[in-house]
């Protein structure tokens, strides 16, 4: 028997998820039939990629070439490690997401439920091909079914317009972003014609055509990222798709961004420049800031994710603007612990994201509200979700000793111990965009506070939240898969980092120093004595609390009563005292004022029913957006003066044009 | 690990959570001293926290669990904290686990589970008291991470024994960074622990209380943890501050008597800077709470001006 390559068993893995979906047009009015039986399998199949992808992280570099594709253009393969590590995130995302809508999915939700079932394996088959995709054809035809069959996904509720609009202006955002992923393709095959990946990267460009293949990547990938100001489709199409796909969307599909970035800066283009990783260093500090700052004024649940969403990414690329810089000054192994770090936090933010969007699914299914205003002490109707999400919430804080801490404490390592830049002004700054890091993951934890406390804790604020129940078996198991893997990811960082390793190995030519140190202990840099030990930290606090907890069990007792709440002895205490998603966010509003274009509705003293309304939106719609808009619009009604709509002149313009071409050839 | 690094440890724990109480009181007695009143017992702190023990727990109807394990988490985290930070010997067992980042984190989980607990309940007084602190910490620690950074960039190292450690043993030179960080921190130290000018430890007046907002419907041993981690907090920022800034008599070795030696030390440190917090908080006027921006945003400006004077002197 032959032994199965790692490569072919993901190519199978993928044309397996590809098979489901077209399964699921066999019976495509049963939800039982794609719920049931689909969804799970396609959960199995993400099981088996991400083991699969552990299995090959340590193994050379594979090809193949697939006999599939156009005449004389086969798609070519490829894995390695930064690939398999990219499969490992798909798979593991893909596991909880896809257990998770085995059950969530529910009759009269737009599309029938075989379309849906086809649609969403097509994009993690899609996403799964990106990966392994070899050449700039096979690239561009997985990149844009990716954005696709998400983009049919996010338009599942069609008929809703808003739906409609947020499905086209990501439809549209994508494009932008492909077609300048085509451009830097052109760019970088150099010549040569060869739209392979290794002939791009045997091409030798010079430096302004690599800087602006770069720069197209850039511009192409932080599209697809949601980097400011190209993020705007977000907060759109987030909230519009059903949860998982959010889900999906968030977790998954933002990270293929990362990744493509990662492949054409470090691999196709070669040595990156060092002043390349500026770029991205600043638009990546820039980006968490402004995500964050506007996930704490937002209202509706989803959106808060979605910007949220926009603040992990720029943590993301600030990592992988860091590494180019480190890199390309020659700090070798600082860069590769940037690299390390992006790397992680992409890891990380899949499953704490994947699992925060599937526990506002739960709670939208179970109470059909997404305003964070009409929601309130689901902690008691529905524990399950409540203290999963709390997981998630307290990981994408940043808090250890779970997951979202872990990147964050590398980063800040490699932000602090680079002291010997060779640039005098890039040493000034680089703490400075430490301290910014520092400001968006503090505001993280504020966002989280709002986010948790005002769904889950409290008292409702409606009367039908009484009615909620907590979500079924299949989706508490796609949660706690999830939340598994945040805290998994959070107790054992050598142990991913030793793999993580590999990838910087394979694209910097260095890695970190393996620590001699123990299995428990986290020490990228054994001679700064800087190292984290999650687990024994776990053990500490937990002991101290248990034993705290003995001890006032023991020397005192254990009487309590139950009492109505205090509240300085005000006793017509109602659920409408509490903080709403508004009054949570107002401190951000009053500090951060500059960033928001802020509408307010006052109620004035003799106002029969007084209403009081605050709109806060974002001001790079109206400087940007708005602006390009009118400008093709006036285009558009400038050339619409040729459309006379009478004969006699369209036959006078073919008349014209014969005139001016014959005296042109003439 | 050996037995001198485990003791070391088991006693910086044990003398931070008798301590603490003992540091809160002399604080209180010090301000009252110098506001002309007649000073409370210093043992005052423990008697309310031995009263609260023996109280009985009234919870509101609604409170969920997570409002019962907070006291536990956050008395953990504090505890936990205290154990990192080295207010006697640099040489402790934990010392590895974690490092000074991770003390912040450790700080932000505690800050975050208060903040949780007191939404839990639904009123007005609880969840505006939880906007209000994780205010101050979004503005406070970005502040208080500069100023560690600035002493890992000085001794190459971000573990706050081994900060610690370079600081006391080299030869008395006062860093002009250090002194420009030392004021920020001094700050940060007023507002992270609910003191005047940015809280007053003091009042129950519902408008302008922040800690003692997110503390209003504990009662008994919830609450007796609760006040027990908050005096834990003091102490352990004032220990950070003597770790940075005067880090001499710190036991840098292993033996009984460095240690031995070490503990007068740190009781007469804990003495002047307790004197010196009370003179701060009956010299300054509370702040409004939209003032507090400010304020924190001056402690970020020392702290980034520290830094480049490092950065720019190499001082």
């Amino acid at each position: 028997m032959t032994s199965i390559s790692p490569l072919t068993a993901c190519l199978a893995l993928i044309a397996l998820w590809g098979a489901i979906g077209l399964a699921g047009l066999l019976r495509p009015a049963s939800l039982r039939f794609a719920g049931r039986a689909l969804f799970l399998l396609g959960a199995l199949c993400g099981l088996s990629l991400a083991g699969v992808a552990v299995w090959s992280l340590g193994m050379p570099t594979e090809r193949l070439v697939l006999p599939l594709g156009l005449p004389d253009l086969p798609f070519h393969v490829r894995r390695d490690a930064l690939t398999s590590v990219f499969l490992f995130l798909l798979g593991m995302a893909s596991t909880g997401i896809s257990i998770f809508a085995a059950g969530y999915f529910r009759k009269g939700t737009g599309a029938s439920p075989g379309l849906l079932c086809l649609q969403y394996h097509l994009f993690l088959a899609s996403m799964g091909f990106v990966l392994l995709a070899d050449d700039a054809y096979g690239f561009m035809v997985a990149w844009e079914t990716m954005a696709l069959s998400s983009y049919f996904l996010v338009t599942t509720q069609h008929r809703v317009a808003e739906i409609r609009r947020a499905g086209f202006l990501y439809l549209l955002i994508a494009h932008l972003g492909a077609m300048a992923i085509l451009l830097c393709f052109g760019v970088l095959q150099g010549g040569s014609w060869q739209f392979t990946f290794d002939a791009m990267r045997s091409a030798q460009l010079q430096p302004a055509w690599a800087t602006i293949a770069f720069l197209l990547a850039l511009f192409g990938f932080g599209a697809k990222a949601g980097l400011v100001p190209l993020h705007v489709w977000l907060p759109e199409a987030h909230p519009a798709a059903p949860s998982p796909v959010s889900a999906l969307m968030s977790g998954v599909m933002l990270k293929m961004a990362v990744y493509g970035a990662l492949r054409v800066t470090f691999d196709l283009l070669g040595e990156p420049v060092w002043w390349w990783g500026l770029v991205p260093l600043g638009i990546g500090l820039f980006t968490a800031f402004y995500g964050v700052v506007f996930a704490a004024v937002q209202t509706d649940m989803k959106r808060l994710l979605a910007y949220s969403s926009i603040e992990n990414i720029g943590v993301a690329f600030v990592g992988v603007g860091l590494a180019v810089v480190f890199f390309g000054t020659g700090l070798k192994v600082l860069g590769a612990l940037a690299l390390v770090a992006a790397l992680y936090h992409c890891l990380n933010h899949a499953l704490m994201k994947s699992l925060l969007f599937l526990g506002t699914g739960a709670v939208l299914h179970a109470t059909g509200e997404r305003n964070l205003g009409k929601l309130g002490g689901l902690i008691h109707r529905m524990p399950w979700v409540a203290w999963l999400t709390l997981i998630g919430a307290l990981a994408i804080a940043g808090l250890p000793p779970l997951n979202g801490f872990v990147s964050e404490w590398l980063l800040l390592q490699a932000f602090l111990f680079a002291d010997d830049i060779p640039h005098s002004f890039i040493n000034m700054l680089i703490p400075m965009s430490a301290a910014l890091v520092v400001l968006s993951a503090a505001l993280a934890g504020y966002v989280m506070v709002k986010f948790f406390g005002i769904i889950f804790l409290g008292t409702p604020r409606e009367a039908s939240l009484s009615q909620a129940r907590d979500c079924g078996k299949l989706e508490r198991l796609g949660l706690l898969w999830l939340a598994c893997g945040c805290v998994a990811l959070g107790l054992l960082p050598a142990q991913v980092i030793a793999h993580l390793n590999l990838v910087a190995e394979e694209l910097l030519g260095t890695s970190l120093p393996s620590s001699t140190s123990s299995w428990w202990l986290l020490a990228p840099l054994p001679e700064r004595q800087a190292s984290y030990g999650p687990l024994v930290l776990l053990m500490a606090v937990a002991g101290v609390v248990a034993l705290t907890f003995l001890c006032v069990r023991l020397f005192y007792h254990r009487r309590e009563r139950r009492g109505p709440a205090w509240d300085c002895g005000f006793v017509r205490l109602d659920a409408r005292m509490q903080d709403t998603a508004e009054g949570f966010g107002q401190p951000i509003r009053h500090i951060f004022q500059p960033f928001f274009r802020i509408e307010r509705e006052l109620p004035t003293p003799f106002d029969r029913a007084p209403r009081y309304r605050v709109t806060v939106s974002d001001r790079i719609w109206r400087a940007l957006y708005e602006p390009i808009g009118s400008a093709v619009q006036w285009l558009a009604d400038v050339c619409a003066f040729l459309q006379q709509g009478r004969i006699a002149i369209y036959l006078l313009y073919s008349f014209v044009t014969l005139i001016v071409l014959l005296a042109v050839m003439l | 690990m050996n037995f001198s690094e485990l003791a070391t440890q088991v006693l910086e724990i044990l003398a931070a959570l008798a301590a603490a109480p003992l540091f809160l009181g002399w604080v209180n007695q010090c301000r009252a001293w110098l506001q002309n009143r007649s000073a409370p017992s210093l043992w005052l702190p423990y008697r309310s926290i031995r009263k609260l023990f023996y109280k009985d727990a009234v919870l509101a109807q609604n409170a969920s669990a997570l409002f019962r394990i907070a006291p536990y988490i956050v008395f953990g985290a504090m505890t936990v904290a205290a154990a990192i930070i080295p207010s006697m010997g640099t040489r402790m067992a934990l010392s590895p686990v974690a490092d000074a980042i991770a003390l912040v984190g450790l700080f932000a989980t505690a800050r975050m589970f208060i903040a949780l607990a007191a939404m839990d309940i639904g009123t007005a007084f609880g969840s505006l008291g939880a906007r209000r602190e994780m205010m101050v910490g979004f503005l406070a620690e970005p502040a208080l991470l500069i100023i560690i950074f600035l002493a890992s960039l000085l001794s190459a190292t971000t573990a706050l024994p081994a900060i610690s450690e370079y600081l006391a043993t080299q030869p008395l030179a006062l860093h002009p960074s250090l002194a420009f960080t030392a004021v920020a921190f001094t700050m940060v130290l007023l507002a992270e622990n609910a003191r005047i000018p940015i809280d007053n430890p003091a009042t129950h007046l519902e408008l302008t209380m922040i800690h003692e907002a997110l503390l209003l419907e504990y009662s008994a041993r919830h609450l007796a943890l609760m006040e027990w981690a908050a005096a834990l907090k003091l102490f352990n920022y004032a220990c950070i501050g003597f770790a940075l800034f005067v880090p001499w008599g710190v036991a840098t070795g292993n033996g009984p008597l460095q240690i031995l030696v070490s503990i007068p030390v740190l009781a007469l440190k804990l003495a002047l800077a307790g004197a010196g917090l009370a003179l701060i908080e009956t010299l300054s006027a509370k702040l409004r709470v939209f003032r507090a921006p400010e304020f924190l945003a001056t402690a970020f400006l020392f702290a980034v001006l520290g830094l480049l004077v490092h950065l720019l002197l190499g001082a």
